[in-house]
């Protein structure tokens, strides 16, 4: 089993989470950029994810939406990518999509996630970096309400792995 | 105050070696700016402008009532910031620890997915 994720505040507007994976580099980049896989594992348990649309190249857009299963709540994320660079470093700006926008961009500025990927004796070491656009965008990010709804389901997921395992 | 005004306040508190290290000697016991200053090579009004700081920030109080005026840890605020940090933590944790499993199966069977080439 890998090393649990790692978190660190590289300035007042980042947020980087580094792990590594038992896994080639092009897998993990696989994994990240094609929606039947990216659904398969991004996301909250008790959410489902309806929406995984992504055509990942520069300029391309993308747009990720869950919805609750027993609330039928929805929340998404959606964006332009504006660096891709197989299988290394993919960078894409980001939007919270509160469950009510389309594939209208919203204004204000982005969180600019950058993903960074390296491979040594078949291990993957994943840098993913959020930039957002003020110090409270950071902290308010792990405010909103998808947080609380993943809290509640922890258990399952334990469940899930177990059986998986 | 918000609390996302009071997180700037601590997290620039933290970003500085020796109160992290006033931090640490504070977690073992209260302790007078005098104590506090022995360790480091450094002024007393030197350590009084750190601790002020960390004043400010809630990380840590004086016991104003006391000859000694001793400074002791507020563990409720450095609890709030690491707690934050956990909770990003935790949110890609969750999600990386499915990846694991996905990665697992992918190479468990290669032949069953063409993978992308450049």
């Amino acid at each position: 089993m890998p090393k649990p994720a790692e978190v660190t505040l590289p300035s007042d507007r980042e947020v980087r989470v580094t792990r590594t994976f038992n896994a080639p580099r092009q897998l993990v980049w696989d994994a990240h950029t094609s929606p039947e896989l990216v659904r398969k594992w991004q996301g909250y348990e008790g959410w489902d994810m309806p929406v995984c649309e992504m055509d990942v190249r520069v300029g391309g857009k993308y747009k990720w939406q869950w919805k609750n299963r027993e609330d039928g709540n929805q929340f998404g994320f959606l964006g332009t990518f504006t660096d891709v660079d197989n299988p290394s470093k993919l960078v894409h700006e980001q939007y919270f999509d509160p469950g009510d926008m389309d594939f209208a961009m919203p204004t204000g500025d982005p969180c600019i996630v950058s993903l960074e990927l390296s491979e040594q004796n078949g291990v993957t070491t994943l840098v993913c970096t959020l930039k957002f656009a003020s110090k409270q965008a950071r902290e308010e990010a792990v405010s909103t309400g998808m947080t609380d709804g993943m809290e509640h389901s922890y258990t399952r997921l334990d469940e899930m792995f177990k059986a998986a395992a | 105050m918000h609390i996302s005004e009071r997180l700037n306040l601590t997290f620039a508190a933290l970003a500085d070696p020796t109160r992290r290290a006033i931090l640490a000697r504070l977690a073992t016991g209260e302790a007078t700016v005098t104590e506090l200053a022995g360790p480091f090579e450094m002024s007393q009004p030197a350590i009084s402008k750190h601790l002020k700081v960390l004043e400010r920030a809630g990380l840590i109080s004086v016991d104003v009532d006391a000859q000694r005026r001793p400074r002791k840890l507020e563990p409720k605020r450095l609890a709030e910031a690491v707690d934050w940090i956990e909770r990003y933590r935790e949110i890609f944790e969750q999600n990386y620890q499915r990846l694991d499993a996905l990665l697992g199966e992918l190479q468990a069977k290669p032949s069953g997915r063409k993978q992308t080439k450049k």
